[in-house]
């Protein structure tokens, strides 16, 4: 079973022993506004925590989305690539990419629900 | 009306018919007649060209699908859409970080003259001393207003020179054989022109946090400075029209970790005459010629982006350079250590013409007059506002009044966009939005100093009638514009799929 994180850069984290999926969560989709373009990484490329993973652009502006932990990623979602408004659709249910976490002890910096949920309410007040 | 607004009726919302819509079979802008000596006889025309053809091969088999039209239907069509432009020379353009000045047409005559115009970039550098000598002028000028020792004028636009001040900073640093700074400082309210550029020179971005003020700290720069800063890139004011106040104690702090600072000049316009960015302890700065100096703006250029630098850092700098010689006249110098050429021969000469004639004409006093209205003005729009907007931090402003309408959004469900294109429906070109992103739901109204009272007066009105539409009459903000050729055209849609040429348009799916 798998557990979902979260990040203070609005990213979210499904968790299943070694493996994990990154996604970004409907805030970020939000705010982005409609999404027109992800930037994918590569199979087998490599990141540190807090490195740019992947990329996603809207009629607004473009932000970087972040690795969570050291990790290597394993598969990416081309889907994407041609629907990117499947973001704007559904954030929480479609993923960016599937990754090898390398570094298992980061885990425990990313937030719970709970945790995000009171970042979004200090974010909107 | 008491405000002497009117809804603009010049631009009514009708479909701009395309050149190919318009067309009818046969119809045809010229008739060739018959050139004196060649064949008129159709089969002999025909007989003329297969055997003039070297190869029958290269002809398509039948005509291309061009549209078919009358000289006149060509004309109309383009003096339409040339009128649906919109142009500082046709109306207030308050579009924030951009100083959309008016261009003095004193300029354009200086910049046309023959003497100019009918040069060749070959010519021998003793028939051409007179622009020589201005090219040389016009640097001292600079180098005067911004305090640096050279000025390289050969960039063609801000973004390529502040690519060239980054190139300038690495090649610093390489000479002295320090090849591990490999970072750029930047904080989160800068221009998005800036972290591109450090990407394109090579250099990774590290992102400053500003404080809740809008404003940079000294203490910020000091924990993120270190052996591996190459450098730090800051507009000052920032893209929040506010000065930084550390800005001098933030430059100390990146040169105690070794690293370089650079002025982004976008926001020059509200410190010429004022404050110089070489007082400030930028070791390297841009200039957009057409904000700060009054070059004209936009349709893909020319342009042109200036670097300057302190001494020191002069031999990295683009060349050829104007040099006077001892006996006084001037000569083309390559710098010794040049990080290359970004631009054919000398730059957008005439671009840079046209920028003398602008300082020359007002004169040292009045370039720092020049600023002082930029900011009044903003100021005054500010002030004009700010008990129905929000300011997005407390001010005063310089050059630039960014405003939010979160609260203005989260009480009507209406938000900037729907400001903006209301505006045009007043016969104003709208500010900004959604810039800095820092700031939600952000405006950002830049007047500059060539606008009247009375303009900004106008403008004022606008922006408070449509604050009064948002409550009482929601609807033509929702609808908005209703006056204008385009309306609201589907932003993603056209970015995802774009359709450039009737061709794609012919083949796109129809909209649903």
């Amino acid at each position: 079973m798998s557990q979902r994180w979260y990040t203070r850069e609005h990213e979210w984290v499904d968790v299943d022993g070694d493996e994990a999926t990154v996604g970004i969560t409907d805030f970020a989709q939000h705010q982005l506004g409609e999404i027109v373009y992800v930037d994918l990484p590569e199979p087998d490329d490599s990141f540190s925590a807090g490195e740019a993973l992947a990329a996603v652009e809207s009629v607004k502006t473009a932000a970087d989305v972040y690795a969570p932990f050291n990790l290597t990623v394993t598969e990416v979602n081309g889907e994407l690539i041609d629907a990117p408004e499947l973001l704007n659709q559904n954030a929480e249910g479609v993923w960016l990419c599937r990754v090898r976490i390398e570094n298992p002890g980061q885990i425990a910096g990313l937030l719970d629900h709970e945790g995000y949920s009171a970042i979004l309410a200090a974010a909107e007040s | 009306m008491m405000d002497g607004l009117t809804i603009d009726s010049g631009l009514r919302r009708e479909p701009v018919s395309q050149l190919n819509e318009a067309s009818v079979p046969g119809r045809r802008g010229w008739r060739l007649g018959a050139a004196p000596g060649a064949p008129h006889d159709r089969d002999e025309e025909t007989g003329f060209l297969e055997a003039a053809a070297p190869d029958r091969g290269l002809f398509a088999d039948r005509p291309p699908a061009l549209p078919e039209l009358s000289e006149l239907d060509v004309v109309r069509h383009f003096t339409r859409l040339s009128a649906l432009n919109y142009a500082v020379d046709g109306g207030f353009y308050p579009l924030g970080s951009c100083t959309m000045k008016y261009s003095p047409r004193i300029n354009e005559n200086c910049a046309a003259l023959e003497a100019f115009t009918e040069l060749h970039p070959l010519t021998d550098p003793a028939d051409c001393q007179g622009l020589l000598a201005l090219f040389h002028e016009l640097e001292s000028k600079l180098n005067l207003l911004l305090g640096y020792q050279r000025f390289s004028l050969q960039p063609a636009a801000g973004a390529q020179g502040e690519f060239v001040g980054l190139l300038v900073i690495r090649a610093y640093h390489e000479d002295r054989d320090d090849h591990e700074r490999r970072e750029i400082l930047i904080p989160d309210s800068a221009h998005g022109t800036n972290p591109a550029s450090a990407a394109a020179a090579g250099f990774d971005v590290v992102v400053l946090p500003s404080d809740a003020d809008g404003r940079l700290r000294a203490g910020t720069v000091r924990r993120a400075a270190g052996p591996r800063t190459a450098g730090l890139m800051l507009t000052n004011p920032n893209t929040l029209g506010l000065f930084e106040h550390e800005v001098r104690e933030i430059a100390a702090a990146v040169h105690e970790a070794g690293g370089l600072v650079y002025y982004d000049g976008a926001n020059a316009n509200a410190i010429i005459g004022r404050v110089r960015p070489g007082d400030m302890g930028f070791d390297v700065c841009h200039l957009n010629l057409h904000k700060t100096f009054s070059t004209p703006h936009g349709g893909g250029g020319p342009g042109a982006g200036p670097v300057g630098v302190r001494a020191g850092l002069e031999q990295f700098l683009p060349g050829p350079l104007v040099v006077r010689r001892s006996d006084g006249s001037f000569a083309w110098e390559e710098p010794a250590q040049s990080a290359g050429p970004v631009h054919a021969w000398y730059g957008n000469s005439l671009v840079l013409l046209k920028a003398l004639a602008y300082i020359r004409t007002l004169g040292g006093a009045g370039c720092r007059e020049a600023s002082g209205m930029a900011v009044l003005n903003a100021n005054y729009v500010l002030r004009s506002l700010d008990d129905l907007w929000e300011p997005a931090k407390p001010g005063p402003v310089m050059h630039e009044a960014v405003l939010t309408g979160k609260p203005l959004r989260d009480r009507t469900g209406l938000g900037t966009l729907d400001v903006a294109k209301r505006l045009i429906d007043y016969g104003f070109h709208p500010p900004t939005m959604y810039f800095p992103l820092i700031v939600p739901e952000a405006l950002m109204i830049e007047p500059t100093e060539t606008e009247s009272r009375e303009t900004l007066d106008r403008f004022v009105a606008a922006m408070r009638r449509i604050h009064a539409e948002m409550l009482d009459e929601p609807d033509l903000l929702r609808q908005a514009p209703q006056h204008a050729a385009i309306g609201r055209p589907d932003e993603a849609r056209a970015a995802r799929r774009p359709v450039l040429t009737w061709m794609q348009q012919e083949r796109a799916e129809p909209e649903i």
